[in-house]
């Protein structure tokens, strides 16, 4: 059932990231790079608006967040509004650190606000806190390997198989099952 | 890493991704949690040992076809509760229905019999080991469909914990049915929805600590 959005600026914003991320699930590795780039800056308001005790976890909630969105994107229904998915995820991630910060504060939740998701645009990077890099360096070689090899070097998953010995298959599993132990070593730090 | 970095290291590593792999992997879990269903009835119960004469009873139907329709509406809502942001919306009455209709037919056959009848009517001989059998041949399904929702990302894990085990009571009533004698509307509404109900009440406790992502 599709929702009237109050605003139009919204649904604006709403169509031309569905059709981006659609591209993207289909395997268009720029429109799916176009789509991350520009839900980051959304996510960043959304959060920041939602976090003022807590500034500098705003910008690792937004990593946090994206790579969530990347490893659960086969969740999303082509025929579904954009906009519940995505608050979906990030207010689930929202609550998981406010339930780690303080377990009184996940309680004051603002109802209304999914169709805010869209609406704050919020390009100001700040440092996140937590180094992703490290996280992903502590991965092991099976993991990490494939995921560092495809994204450096854009290389192919037939080269990265040929250069690091590892079958085409446990390079397709070493970047999913590596993405998604990022996101579990993520949880661990909180 | 700033958030930049992450982006084009995402962006690098997406493959396309299959448009039914929600209902793939939640199809799967239900087809190996049936089939653990059938052997664990089979290993601990056996079926009943009329089953030949069933098919032109049609208690033994409805037997079958009240956890099916719950099946049905629970893999709805499964799927619905599996991705972020759907809500279950109209499957509640695809649960309700089914309940309410066997619970009409009970009360009808209670109605129609004498009150000397009607305990035998509820409680049938196998009152007290309905529920744990059918929670038992459930335990399959139960597994399977955790393990599928732990590869998905629901929302709201206790609802989507209590649908899974509610999905898998009605694989365990279903094939229980092939085993229980007991032929009779009242039966089946108290005690095959008691037994649905405990995997259901497993999985809401169970969902938030286990379905997280």
């Amino acid at each position: 059932m599709e929702r009237i959005p109050r605003d139009s600026r919204n649904a604006d914003n709403e169509l031309r990231l569905k059709k981006l991320l659609l591209q993207g699930l289909d395997g268009d590795a720029t429109a799916y790079h176009a789509f991350l780039k520009e839900l980051s800056p959304y996510l960043r308001g959304f959060f920041r608006r939602r976090l003022f005790q807590w500034p500098d976890e705003v910008e690792d909630l937004v990593q946090e967040t994206l790579l969530a969105v990347h490893n659960q994107r086969h969740t999303y229904r082509m025929d579904q509004p954009l906009t519940p998915w995505v608050h979906a995820i990030a207010r689930y991630k929202l609550m998981d650190l406010l339930r780690a910060r303080m377990s009184h504060e996940a309680l004051n939740d603002p109802l209304d606000d999914e169709l805010e998701v869209f609406g704050v645009s919020d390009a100001d990077a700040a440092d996140a806190r937590r180094d992703l890099g490290r996280l992903l360096a502590r991965l092991p070689d099976r993991q990490r390997l494939p995921i560092v090899h495809v994204k450096l070097e854009g290389l192919s998953v037939v080269e990265v198989a040929q250069m690091t010995g590892m079958s085409e298959s446990a390079v397709k599993i070493g970047v999913h099952r590596g993405l998604k132990a990022l996101a579990a070593r993520i949880k661990g730090s909180l | 890493m700033n958030t930049d970095e992450l982006v084009s290291l995402l962006a690098a590593n997406a493959a396309p991704v299959d448009r039914h792999a929600v209902s793939r992997r939640l199809g799967l879990a239900l087809a190996w949690g049936s089939l653990g269903a059938a052997l664990l009835l089979a290993l601990a119960f056996g079926v009943r040992a009329d089953l030949g004469q069933m098919p032109l009873v049609p208690m033994f139907w409805l037997k079958l076809a009240f956890p099916a329709c719950l099946a049905a509406a629970g893999l709805v809502a499964v799927a619905r509760l599996s991705r972020p942001g759907m809500r279950p919306g109209g499957v509640w009455a695809g649960l309700g229905l089914p309940v309410l209709l066997v619970w009409l037919m009970a009360g009808q056959a209670l109605v129609n019999a004498t009150p000397a009848q009607r305990p035998a009517l509820v409680f049938g001989t196998t009152w007290a080991s309905c529920p744990f059998g059918i929670a038992l041949l459930s335990v399959p399904a139960f597994v399977a469909l955790f393990w599928a929702m732990k590869g998905l990302a629901p929302t709201r894990p206790a609802l989507a914990g209590a649908g899974a085990g509610l999905l898998a009571g009605a694989v365990g009533a279903f094939a229980y049915a092939f085993h229980c004698t007991e032929m009779t509307a009242p039966f089946l509404a108290v005690w095959y929805l008691a037994g649905m109900a405990l995997p259901a009440m497993a999985g809401a406790l169970l969902g938030p600590r286990l379905l997280r992502w």
